[in-house]
């Protein structure tokens, strides 16, 4: 594993409520356009290309197909797909690179909530036989984890309020962001968690480009270098999980080399304001690091292209001088089940 | 740099059947799971990571059913990655795990793939109704049977060629344990009798529903070292995609297989397909696909696949046997299908595949593809490492 490989572009969509007018490839291609412009990479010049996205949200069995025809795969490209969020896309295009079977890769998610009801989607991720059946939506589940967070005097309402507010003031300067400036904590969705901390549920995509060793210094000026990228995953069954912790982020950290030294950035995929106290916990994170300035999920949370826009955050910083050393997170399943943890680096100054 | 080779040493598959009503999702991976592990020796703590794949998640009503199965694959603490890559799933669930063990970023992997269609009902799952886009036409054999034709007419195969290749798959999956259709009286009248579905494919000449799930274990040359029974060595791997919809596409043969076959030959050094594999493992859900891919994948030129088919080469004691197992026309739990190809492949060039086994298989193709005919995934596996 001695090869460089960096995040040379970055492009997403203004993530709005319902793009119910596009259908998910027509949402997707102008970033697609957009990321290969950065470099002036053409489809045919991308080494290995893989997506992220979910049938459920869309609706249709193999609803990704449909988007590779977009891509314009044409002659024959080499190219895979993770029923996950983009991080994982990434990771996978990551480890292709470190083969050496590819010195360049495009990858991009999307996800459109619009089309059906978030919470009762979420829903049919659970158990299918034991929890699934019963129905319990996203924000029951991360309220329960909030209210154990509460117990263990871990945060308060008035600090989950203060994450909020933070993370919509920092939006402002994010113009694809879908809710920033002053938002309203409002009232109970699910006790103790309001309408505040509770992430937009919208539609967007992301895409980004990587590249190995010199490759990525020719497409960047400031590549945005993978120190380590790992991933984990907890036990499924709530009941045998301690909610107010989370290992697996922790452990994917470690793996990743975020311990080694200080960041100075962390975009973390945080839905609810609940789970970036768990997050800061697990990952460390003191108040000298910058956290979430993009805004984060609270801003802007496109269910499968939330995770990797927090790398293309990251390495947007990185790009434009702002950080040094990031890290960026991504999370899928309830109460933060699975977890992945990528450190990236700019050269340095 | 160079690739770490990557082995398989473990292999796990359920007894595919129409239903498995005695166990959950969880209860059928983890079967296969076990007997991989057990067939390699080794325990769930022996596995640096897991991944998982499978055809759409509508099919049996679970969204990235991956999360509720960490707990039942030992993957808690561990990365778990799910793939899904439509028909081809499988075969790519295999290859993003090996290029975990190329890249030098894990030494053992678990990985597995599925299908539970009994828990819905597959037809449906595939027909959905989206406004402006082509739907799959009465499930995959109305999507598949105009190529078919197209086939026909193109390489002037005369119309008896279908029913050889679901005569001899379903001989073959007498042969394998864990097949689900075992026709004891089957004869050649008797598929060439079974009704008219989707002309010209004949009910006998198309897969099943099946249950069912298949995993291997990849590991590096230190795993290898320490496997119990010889190890299957990845020679070549590779996937390609196309545009499902396009005016310059090649439904017969697509240019994306085509590639995807040269590029798995490229890089195990096989000038000759059909000299230098002994065997092939193909994804056949329709019994035209044997003489199309045979074409497709260079075993024959244009026009010729037909003809290896009608003149017994493929046949298990033929020269070039393919589908030894039954193939996809004898099982077809669809997401674990192309795992399937790739394990019995393997099993092969370790000589472990009992009754079905090919005398001196030492180079075998294991071969899928899934949606409109433009995922494709494959590798060769042979019983010798690769040249270092």
């Amino acid at each position: 594993m001695n090869r460089e490989i960096a995040v040379v572009a970055f492009a997403q969509t203004d993530h709005r409520r319902t793009s119910e007018e596009f259908s998910e490839v027509e949402m997707l291609m102008p970033v697609l356009h957009e990321v290969l412009a950065q470099t002036g990479l053409k489809t045919a010049d991308i080494g290995f290309t893989c997506s992220g996205s979910s049938d459920y949200l869309a609706g249709r069995a193999f609803s990704f197909t449909l988007a590779l025809d977009g891509v314009g795969a044409w002659p024959p490209i080499s190219e895979s797909h993770v029923e996950m969020d983009g991080a994982w896309a990434l990771y996978e295009a990551w480890t292709k690179l470190l083969t050496g079977d590819a010195d360049t890769a495009l990858v991009y998610s999307y996800g459109k909530s619009s089309p059906g009801p978030l919470r009762d989607v979420l829903t049919r991720q659970l158990d299918p036989y034991y929890v699934a059946p019963l129905w319990p939506d996203s924000v029951a589940l991360a309220a329960l984890q909030a209210q154990a967070l509460i117990d263990a005097g871990d945060t308060d309402e008035p600090a989950l309020a203060a994450v909020a507010a933070r993370s919509r003031t920092d939006a402002t300067a994010n113009s694809h962001a879908q809710l920033r400036g002053s938002v309203a904590h409002g009232d109970y969705v699910v006790r103790p968690l309001r309408t505040g901390d509770c992430p937009p549920i919208g539609d967007g995509a992301a895409a980004v480009v990587l590249a190995a060793g010199e490759r990525a210094r020719e497409l960047c000026d400031r590549p945005a270098w993978i120190r380590g990228v790992d991933h984990r995953i907890e036990a499924h069954s709530l009941g045998v999980r301690d909610l107010t912790d989370s290992p697996s982020t922790r452990l994917a950290a470690e793996r990743a080399g975020a311990f080694e030294r200080p960041v100075d950035t962390a975009e973390l995929h945080a839905p609810f304001t609940s789970q970036e106290v768990v997050l800061r916990k697990a990952l460390g994170l003191d108040d000298g690091v910058r956290v979430n300035p993009s805004g984060g999920a609270l801003a802007a949370n496109p269910v499968m292209a939330a995770g990797l826009i927090r790398i293309g955050e990251a390495a947007a910083r990185i790009q434009r001088g702002e950080s040094d050393r990031a890290l960026a997170h991504a999370t899928s399943g309830p109460c933060l089940q699975q977890n992945l943890v990528a450190v990236l680096e700019g050269d340095p100054r | 740099m160079s690739k770490e080779p990557v082995a398989v040493t473990g292999i796990g598959q359920t007894k595919h059947v129409a239903a498995r009503r005695d166990v959950s999702i969880a209860g059928l991976v983890r079967e296969a799971a076990r007997r991989a592990l057990d067939d390699a020796e080794l325990t769930w703590a022996d596995v640096d990571a897991v991944v998982i794949g499978k055809a759409p998640d509508f099919f049996e009503g679970v969204m990235m059913p991956e999360l509720y199965l960490a707990d039942a694959l030992g993957a808690v603490g561990k990365p778990m990655l799910r793939v899904h890559t439509a028909g081809s799933v499988g075969g790519s669930t295999a290859l993003v795990a090996a290029n975990l063990v190329a890249a030098r970023v894990h030494g053992t992997v678990l990985t597995l793939a599925f299908e539970k269609q009994s828990e819905s009902n597959a037809m449906w799952g595939l027909s959905l109704p989206i406004p402006f886009q082509q739907p799959l036409l009465a499930g995959a054999g109305g999507f598949f049977a105009p190529h078919v034709r197209a086939y026909m007419r193109r390489s002037g195969a005369p119309d008896t060629v279908g029913s050889l290749v679901a005569y001899k798959d379903r001989r073959n999956a007498l042969k394998n344990p864990y097949a689900h259709l075992h026709e004891h009286d089957i004869t050649l009248e008797k598929v060439q009798a079974s009704p008219m579905l989707w002309d010209p494919i004949r009910y006998s000449e198309t897969c099943p529903s099946s249950d069912g799930a298949c995993a291997m274990i990849l590991t590096d040359r230190a795993g290898a070292a320490r496997a119990p029974r010889p190890p299957a060595w990845m020679l070549g791997g590779a996937m390609r995609s196309e545009p499902t919809l396009f005016a310059g596409k090649d439904a017969v043969s697509p240019q994306a297989g085509k590639d995807c076959a040269a590029d798995v030959y490229r890089q195990a050094g096989v000038a000759d397909p059909r000299r230098d594999i002994d065997a092939v493992e193909m994804y056949v859900p329709f019994s035209w696909y044997e003489p199309m891919w045979l074409e497709n994948l260079g075993f024959a030129a244009e026009g010729e696949g037909w003809k290896l088919t009608e003149s017994g080469v493929t046949e298990l004691d033929g020269d070039l046997p393919v589908n030894m197992s039954g193939g996809v026309l004898s099982t077809n739990p669809i997401g674990a299908s192309g795992m399937i190809r790739f394990a019995e492949a393997a099993l092969q060039v370790r000589g472990q595949a009992g009754e079905h086994q090919v005398e001196r298989a030492r180079k075998v193709l294991g071969h899928a593809y899934g949606g409109g005919s433009q995922f494709f995934s494959m590798w060769l596996v042979g019983s010798e490492p690769p040249d270092a």
